[in-house]
């Protein structure tokens, strides 16, 4: 080739063109933010605060929140809930999909674990209510106090992971992302699905408790907040 | 849907005809036929055979000129002496883009390491938000991404022009001006995400402001390439130049497009995996095949296999490595049409990765014991290999029953470094060794510094990549199997990812190595041997059994 202009149009006109049919036309098919399921309201203000500390603290690297089809992986069966579909996403806009899953899927969360003393538990202290996980514990979140104040959340430790002479209170920013993780709930039914998937997930749910006895992550979840 | 895919239809269509057209019009105008003359251009009259020395000599350049003299070579005296100007035209700019990438690499491998320790020791570094897994992460990828790999291949890129050009490079300060705005962006850009200022979308967690600084500097590097292409003294251009500008254009298209606020939700994620794999395969792929192409035929003083082979290379990597991003989200929430048309794309990638692998490795190949004596040769030619791998091997991840395995594990993460590092970084390393001592007039001083480096690399790369890509494989099967709790999946990983760190570790020597090697480099220090070095023998005319020599043209 002896044209520098040439390469320069040619390389544009592809890259345009491969933009035109990655980028607007999914953009013209799915038009997300135009209709949102009514069964998903808008992040509170606090549960917007807790969105920016999960992004601030870059959970993304681990957690995907994107449950997949049950033909491709058994998301379902762990009680991450139903795959979930683009309208789900409406009010996302740091999308949080995530590319890993060093730990579990975290898109209905809140619906598999709302109690507000596990989470805290678990951010302070990953290992004493999920054994063997390699999730660091996020003790900047939390204050150690001599006298906890009446509107303070001391967060329940087991004996080992106390500290003496103190006790852990939750600052502001734990009580913020918890509070969006415990919102994280999309297990509305989704017109989207097809439904022959909406039967594969009652099922699903009528053996919810014998699915999360095979999870011992669910177990443990489940033993916490008893 | 029906609209989409009678779009699709309509448009594979009209392509196929202008690919018609375009081809025709090719023939007719002698746009294939020229192949051989175009693929000479970057050698010197008479040159044509005789490999150019890995990392050159004084005693080699004066043995050189000697035996130019006595009329053993017959090559244009004046073209020699011209290339020693070419290749000091573009000293500033070069130097501050390529010093800059190493202070990086440091830094970004530190990171790295930080980052890959911290997975099998949760409750290492956790005191402070700064040092958290979720923020050192992204500070590794951004900090070898956009500073070491991006400015190494940019430095790179600049050093190339006056030669492919056979011009003085013009405009240098502009691209001086654009590496200084570009650290300005690496080093806010750097801060904001150990400060939690994350934008919080893989591989564009810079705040805007930073990438400003990005496309500003990454538009005054392309200020010199264009002003000397206009002046350039020669007709064709060479492969590499195609690269070059292919980079060049679509870089600051990305960005500028992924930045702009007008996704939202599902269509964000769209565009993130749209731009991500784009920067890997528009931005790094030609920066690293425009090195390769060069120093391979250089080096080996073969002109390229095939001229019409680089064509189809060139403009299939274009056409389908523009489309695979959505790769990234099979049995996402995204429409199955679009991660259908980026797998086929994916799986389209076979051939203009062939068609490069048939073009290095079968110019290479008459000459491969050159890998032996030529420091720059052994890591271009490691890491076109490893382009290869990695490219077959991102074309098998991209079907579905493989992704549904590999996808959210380590075994991604492997696959990325044989990419990012096995190809590409290896490349840089390769293109340095030639080019520093040809910038400043200074040859490496320790022969067994380069050879450090190289086996530091390699070995720690190879302990990095193959168990982390088993312990992947067994992640990922093990979440797919329900019967299996999901923790298994995590504790399963536990050894591999220690040997990850491992391997980390010893890479970040080699690039310790290669640092230090390079600012003696640059302080003049070291001891210069009047011996021409042990991995340079065989260029040089006191020992003529080089394999170099053994086919004058």
């Amino acid at each position: 080739m002896t044209r520098a202009l040439g390469i320069i149009a040619g390389t544009a006109l592809i890259l345009l063109y491969a933009t035109m049919l990655l980028l607007i036309m999914p953009a013209i098919q799915l038009r997300t933010g135009e209709n949102p399921p009514e069964a998903l309201a808008p992040y509170t203000e606090m549960q917007a605060r807790g969105r920016e500390h999960y992004i601030s603290l870059g959970c993304v690297y681990c957690h995907s929140q994107q449950p997949r089809d049950p033909g491709l992986a058994p998301d379902m069966l762990r009680g991450w809930g139903r795959p979930s579909v683009p309208s789900d996403y409406s009010y996302d806009t740091v999308h949080l999909m995530g590319t890993m899953r060093t730990g579990p899927d975290l898109f209905n969360i809140g619906a598999r674990q709302p109690s507000v003393d596990w989470h805290l538990t678990h951010l302070y202290a990953p290992r004493s209510v999920s054994p063997g996980s390699n999730m660091p514990g996020y003790p900047f979140l939390f204050d150690v106090i001599d006298f906890v104040p009446d509107d303070a959340v001391a967060v329940n430790l087991p004996p080992e992971y106390r500290v003496r002479g103190g006790t852990v209170i939750a600052r502001q920013e734990a009580l913020e992302l918890v509070d969006y993780l415990i919102g994280l709930d999309h297990t509305y039914p989704a017109d989207e699905l097809p439904d022959a998937l909406e039967e594969e997930l009652d099922e699903a749910e009528a053996d919810k408790l014998s699915a999360t006895k095979l999870d011992s992550l669910d177990n443990i979840l489940d033993g916490v907040s008893q | 849907m029906t609209p989409a895919i009678a779009f699709l239809l309509a448009m594979t269509f009209l392509i196929s005809i202008g690919g018609i057209f375009l081809m025709v019009w090719g023939l007719a105008n002698d746009q294939w036929g020229d192949g051989l003359e175009a693929s000479k251009v970057i050698f010197a009259e008479g040159e044509l055979g005789r490999g150019e020395d890995p990392a050159e000599t004084g005693v080699q350049r004066q043995g050189l000129q000697e035996e130019v003299e006595k009329g053993t070579l017959d090559i244009d005296k004046e073209e020699l002496a011209e290339r020693r100007v070419l290749d000091r035209s573009g000293r500033r700019p070069v130097l501050w883009w390529l010093a800059s990438s190493i202070a990086w690499l440091l830094l970004g491998s530190v990171f790295g390491v930080v980052a890959s320790l911290k997975l099998h020791m949760p409750d290492w570094l956790i005191g402070d938000a700064v040092l958290t897994f979720g923020r050192v992460r992204p500070a590794h990828l951004n900090v070898v991404a956009y500073g070491w790999a991006s400015m190494a291949g940019v430095g790179v890129g600049i050093w190339l022009v006056p030669r492919l050009f056979k011009t003085p490079l013009i405009g240098g300060r502009f691209a001086t001006v654009g590496a200084v705005l570009w650290n300005i962006g690496m080093f806010s850009g750097t801060v904001a995400v150990l400060a939690g200022l994350s934008e919080g979308l893989e591989w564009l967690e810079f705040p805007w402001q930073a990438d400003v600084f990005l496309v500003l500097g990454g538009a005054l590097a392309a200020v010199p390439l264009l002003m000397t292409v206009v002046r350039r003294r020669v007709h064709h251009l060479y492969v590499s130049a195609w690269y070059l500008i292919g980079a060049l254009v679509w870089f600051p298209m990305l960005l500028i497009t992924a930045k702009l606020p007008l996704f939202i939700g599902t269509e964000q994620a769209i565009m993130n995996w749209w731009f991500a794999h784009n920067v890997l395969g528009l931005w790094m792929t030609p920066l690293g095949l425009a090195a390769a192409y060069y120093f391979i035929a250089k080096i080996t003083g073969t002109p390229i296999y095939s001229y019409t082979l680089s064509l189809i290379g060139f403009w299939a990597l274009a056409l389908f490595y523009s489309q695979v991003g959505v790769h990234h989200l099979i049995g996402g929430p995204v429409p199955t049409w679009l991660t259908t048309l980026s797998i086929v794309t994916s799986v389209m990638m076979v051939i203009p990765v062939v068609a490069v692998a048939i073009n290095h490795h079968m110019t290479v190949l008459p000459k491969w014991r050159l890998v032996l004596t030529s420091p720059t040769l052994r890591f271009v030619v490691a890491g076109a290999m490893m382009y290869t791998f990695a490219s077959i091997q991102g074309s098998i991840e991209a079907l579905r029953a493989v992704n549904a395995v590999t996808h959210f594990t380590h075994y991604t993460v492997a696959h990325a470094h044989m990419g990012v590092y096995g190809f590409f970084s290896f490349v840089l390393f390769g293109s340095i060794y030639f080019i520093l001592p040809r910038l400043v007039s200074w040859e490496w001083p320790h022969i067994w510094a380069i050879e450090l480096h190289f086996w530091l690399v390699f070995i720690g790369f190879g302990i990095y990549f193959w168990p982390l890509s088993i312990g992947g494989w067994l992640q990922g099967t093990a979440m797919l199997d329900a019967a299996r709790p999901f923790m298994e999946s995590v504790l399963l990983t536990m050894p591999y990812l220690k040997a990850r760190s491992l391997g980390g570790s010893l890479m970040t020597l080699g690039h310790i190595v290669f640092a230090s090697h390079f600012i003696l480099v640059l302080m003049r220090m070291g001891p210069v041997s009047e011996i021409p070095p042990k991995l340079m023998q065989g260029f040089v005319k006191d020992k003529p059994p080089g394999p170099a020599s053994e086919t004058p043209s």
